[in-house]
């Protein structure tokens, strides 16, 4: 076993290295939060796209270079050390994007991925409503079979906590197609237009105000057969796939938490007192952590063509059971990992600049608290993945 | 890059498992060798040595020229996982980073190599040699230096009962490498500390699906299975981490040199955390010195400063150094 990039591998890196370096911006962009750094993520996607790099894992006829999950780990590192900006399109090309490779049509990858990577589309998630959260079986928003427009679905109901909605063009979701089946059955997963008739988008504020999602309410949203994802009833087992995707490697790569650690360390070497070992402690256990997340992605893009039994990642891991187990091991991990690694940086700051979100020169580490904070909550809370890893890895007794 | 064992290492990994499991307690297993090796009766721990060292696992550690096998930090990483898993005792992790480091002139290697003789060393910042009383020959770390070394002192008992502290006294210098000797003791105690941790999370889920209180299985309770995921999550990311460390041993695999002090440091946590939870999944029976588990519980915490504390872990991953202090 080796840790050495291969020729191939390392001119990947340096070309991503040189493109990013020629075109991320200078100046960080304004807020993803807001109308205004809305459009200004949507035209750096843009420009990512020219570049042949915004979705690098895909085929090349729709949109991506046709990179290994190797490549695409080097990639993700390259982008977040050049400082290049949080993706607005995250939720599309690393949450929709997967479940439709695992389960979309060809005619929908063709239709629906292009846009994607290129920024024309940007997608926002529709999964949690008022009374169904953690538990997501639970929910009411429906979808009724149509005759009109030619055949297909009317949606009705309420979503909520959908991240950007306020913003994006469309949204992806789960809605109940059958009222009289189990809970896990009579789901569907659809698509549909942000901009449709019958379409009520209210923003919500988060912790700092930001209108960082929104509430949806539907009211006879016609969607055509087409913007099925799968069988209509089956919409759980691709949602779950998503999930996995969601809580892995795919929607947090481990290079946003190795440049985040890179850059901890550099504070704590312009700031630290060099006495104050408990803080260089933390900064240290910070790299520690960052590492340990970005070699298990080293093991799983070694493991991935026939995921041997005992790969670095252990028995329990990639090894043993299906990816999406492992993936709640990883949305413990980073998410943790991301809080207390900003937490480090505001203490590094200290009084003043560790509470000046505006405009002042380290409001990045601020921007970025407030994001890591609703990590153990989002992609089901962190709670959720220890009774997974619980019952599906350790083998404990179902209950609670 | 390719950040997986290969057949051979995966072969060899279940051979070591398999001798170790299978020395079943009739023929003095793990357990009762490292309860004999803390009562006095060192015997069934060498023995059981001997037929690790059958397998080629100190030969791991020594390149052909010198009459080993080769150089492989993560195929013996792998072995030392077992080992911790299994509690077995003695000064194995010297005994092996001495056969690494020592120049074959010293005529030690042979004799290391063979699973004959034990050996021990000082680690540099206890001033003890484990075990040097039993072991064969003992030798004294100082900074870049190697000397032979003569027990000094009555052996203190640790709170590991398999390990005895004993301060030994410098005579003749060696020339060996010592940053090898060193490198291999950190990442072999850390492996040993994984596959202790090991050890505690599988036997507390064994122990919360059967123990019943409340009229259901106490690992059915979300207070306790959040405890034994944590332990799960912790030796996970763990385990890559020692794999990073051994290739950093190896130095020409493209491995990160803080990778080393970064495995002591996670395997460490992942071994207390797994300790601390295992005491209060098992309750009062984990508390017992009878109870097997305790054995790589009392470990966990005996090992956890061993070969670079985590203050020295913490600094060598801050300046980029491989070895801790």
């Amino acid at each position: 076993m080796d840790l050495e990039f291969s020729a191939a591998e390392q001119a990947f890196r340096a070309e991503a290295r040189a493109w990013l370096r020629a075109h991320v911006p200078d100046r960080p962009l304004p807020s993803l939060e807001t109308a205004e750094g809305f459009a200004a993520h949507r035209a750096w996607e843009r420009e990512l796209y020219a570049g042949g790099w915004s979705a690098v894992s895909w085929p090349r006829e729709l949109g991506g270079r046709g990179a290994s999950l190797t490549e695409w780990l080097i990639f993700e590192e390259e982008y977040y050390a050049a400082g290049a900006a949080g993706r607005v399109s995250q939720n599309g090309i690393n949450l929709l994007a997967p479940t439709l490779f695992a389960h979309g049509t060809e005619e929908q990858l063709a239709r629906i991925l292009p846009p994607m990577a290129a920024g024309e589309t940007i997608w926002a998630q529709a999964w949690s409503e008022p009374e169904a959260g953690s538990d997501l079986a639970a929910l009411r928003s429906r979808a009724e079979r149509t005759g009109q427009y030619g055949g297909g679905w009317l949606l009705y109901g309420h979503k909520t906590w959908s991240s950007r909605a306020a913003f994006a063009d469309r949204a992806f979701g789960l809605f109940r197609t059958d009222p009289e089946a189990e809970r896990h059955r009579g789901l569907s997963y659809l698509m549909f237009p942000l901009d449709a008739p019958g379409v009520t988008v209210r923003p919500i504020g988060r912790l700092d105000g930001k209108p960082a999602f929104a509430e949806i309410f539907l009211d006879a949203v016609f969607v055509p057969d087409a913007d099925v994802i799968g069988e209509p009833g089956d919409g759980w087992r691709a949602a779950m796939s998503t999930a996995g995707n969601e809580r892995g490697l795919t929607l947090r790569a481990p290079g946003r938490f190795t440049a985040a650690a890179e850059r901890l360390r550099r504070l704590w070497r312009e700031r630290a007192a060099t006495d104050d070992t408990a803080l260089a402690g933390r900064v240290a256990d910070a790299w520690i952590r960052a590492r340990a997340y970005q070699l298990a992605g080293y093991a799983a893009a070694s493991a991935a063509p026939g995921a041997a039994a005992d790969s670095p990642r252990g028995e329990r891991g990639t090894g043993a059971g299906p990816a999406a187990f492992a993936s709640s091991m990883n949305k413990i991990f980073w998410s943790e990992l991301d809080i207390d690694l900003h937490e480090t940086a505001l203490d590094l700051l200290g009084p003043g600049a560790g509470e000046i979100t505006e405009g002042g020169p380290d409001a990045e580490w601020l921007d970025g608290w407030v994001f890591a904070l609703a990590g153990p909550v989002y992609a089901g809370t962190n709670e959720i993945q220890r009774d997974i890893v619980a019952e599906r890895v350790l083998g404990l007794p179902r209950g609670r | 890059m390719r950040f997986l064992p290969d057949e051979d290492h995966r072969s060899y990994t279940d051979t070591v498992r398999r001798l170790l499991a299978d020395a079943g307690p009739s023929d003095a297993g793990p357990c009762e060798a490292a309860r004999a090796w803390a009562a006095g009766d060192h015997a069934p721990g060498r023995a059981l040595w001997q037929a690790l060292a059958g397998t080629g696992l100190p030969a791991l550690a020594v390149p052909e020229e010198r009459g080993g096998l080769g150089w492989f930090p993560p195929e013996l990483a792998a072995a030392f996982v077992e080992i911790g898993r299994a509690s077995v005792p003695g000064p194995l992790v010297e005994t092996v980073a001495l056969a690494a480091g020592l120049p074959a002139a010293s005529g030690w290697t042979a004799r290391l190599l063979s699973g004959d003789r034990l050996a021990t060393v000082t680690d540099p910042a206890a001033g003890y040699a484990v075990d040097a009383q039993i072991a064969d020959v003992a030798f004294v770390l100082e900074g870049d230096g190697l000397a032979t070394g003569t027990v000094a002192d009555a052996p203190s008992r640790s709170l590991d009962p398999g390990r005895h502290l004993v301060r030994c006294v410098p005579d003749e210098a060696v020339a060996a490498d010592t940053r090898r000797i060193r490198a291999l003791a950190t990442l072999l105690t850390a492996a040993q500390l994984l596959g202790a941790g090991e050890a505690l999370l599988q036997g507390s889920v064994e122990y919360a699906k059967h123990r019943q209180q409340f009229g259901r299985p106490v690992g059915s309770f979300q207070a306790v299975k959040h405890q034994l995921a944590n332990v799960a999550v912790a030796l996970e990311f763990a385990r890559p981490l020692l794999y990073g460390g051994a290739l950093a041993v190896r130095s020409d695999t493209g491995a990160d040199p803080r990778d080393l002090p970064a495995a002591k440091t996670a395997c460490a946590h992942a071994a207390h955390l797994a300790a601390r939870t295992a005491l209060q999944v098992h309750g009062a029976l984990g508390y017992t010195d009878e109870y097997d588990l305790t054995l790589p519980l009392r470990k966990a915490r005996a090992l956890h400063g061993a070969w670079g504390t985590r203050a020295a872990c913490h600094a060598a991953v801050l300046a980029g150094d491989l070895l801790p202090g």
